[in-house]
């Protein structure tokens, strides 16, 4: 497409340069929380796979459910649990940010993305601190 | 080999379908609306579950089968399990859709992600609505209290 290539080249050299053009998802703010939303959206769903395994346990005894369970509750999944929490509200907050995006305005999306850091912040701050202190403390 | 990246907005290569019923634009709404209902459904099951008493530490068979005896807890968790599963397994097939390159690698990752939805609703479905409370010839301190009053 010869004629097409000139045209291309331009929208090419606007959307690369310093200043990203015409893109929500290039660069920025914009981008590092859709980078963030695919990779805690993975690591959500692969834990959901292992955790319905591990609840349909109670349909087995309840040996073995406790036996699975107890394995939550060890210092290092203690963390995990951290780590897992950290990525839930993230995508939670974040999703909420897309349907703002999508439904009332996209020009405060820059914006909503600090408000997100900020509302995961005050989440974790809630959440951590009792979180360890009943994973340490038994 | 070259390829060429099509302008930022460029009409589609193929045609999209003018009839029939546009499978991505609900599949685009359901993300939204179930994402809606699922932060409500998930803080409330961490909360109750890490945060109220002492959490984690709290958790064995008597405490979950004292919840799953409830009829709102039931519903809770299968309303969690269908929502959280399909919303899941759709945006792994968007991850697919976005990185697998070859259309037989898209088969086999997209008919994994259907199949994991399908048999782990179906299994959590069943567990919530047919398990026991209270299980025969267990001990009982591995059982709600409520038992001991059957």
């Amino acid at each position: 497409m010869p004629q097409n290539s000139a045209e291309a080249l331009t929208a090419q050299r606007k959307t690369t340069s310093r200043r990203p053009a015409g893109t929500l998802y290039r660069g920025r703010e914009g981008m590092w929380s859709w980078v963030l939303h695919r990779i805690t959206g993975v690591a959500i769903f692969f834990f959901l796979l292992v955790h319905i395994l591990d609840t349909a346990l109670v349909r087995v005894s309840p040996e073995a459910y406790n036996a699975v369970i107890s394995q939550y509750q060890t210092p290092l999944m203690g963390l995990g649990e951290v780590a897992l929490v950290g990525a839930i509200v993230f995508h939670a907050f974040n999703g909420l940010r897309i349907i703002a995006i999508d439904f009332w305005n996209a020009k405060y999306q820059r914006v909503l993305f600090y408000v997100v850091i900020g509302l995961w912040v005050i989440t974790m701050l809630a959440f951590v601190p009792r979180h360890l202190i009943n994973v340490f403390s038994h | 080999m070259t390829s060429t990246l099509a302008a930022p907005r460029s009409p589609y290569a193929r045609a999209p379908r003018k009839n029939g019923v546009n499978w991505e634009k609900w599949g685009w709404i359901y993300m939204r609306v179930s994402g809606v209902v699922l932060v409500v459904l998930i803080f409330g099951h961490l909360f109750v579950n890490l945060m109220v008493g002492e959490g984690v530490s709290a958790l064995n068979f008597a405490f979950v089968s004292g919840k799953l005896a409830n009829p709102f807890w039931q519903w809770w968790d299968v309303a969690m399990l269908w929502l959280a599963l399909i919303h899941g397994g759709n945006g792994m097939r968007t991850l697919v859709n976005d990185y697998a390159t070859t259309r037989i690698s898209r088969g086999i990752l997209k008919s994994a992600i259907l199949a994991a939805v399908v048999i782990l609703i179906v299994l959590g479905t069943l567990v919530v609505f047919t398990f026991d409370a209270c299980p025969a010839g267990q001990p009982a301190d591995l059982l709600p209290t409520f038992c001991q009053a059957l």
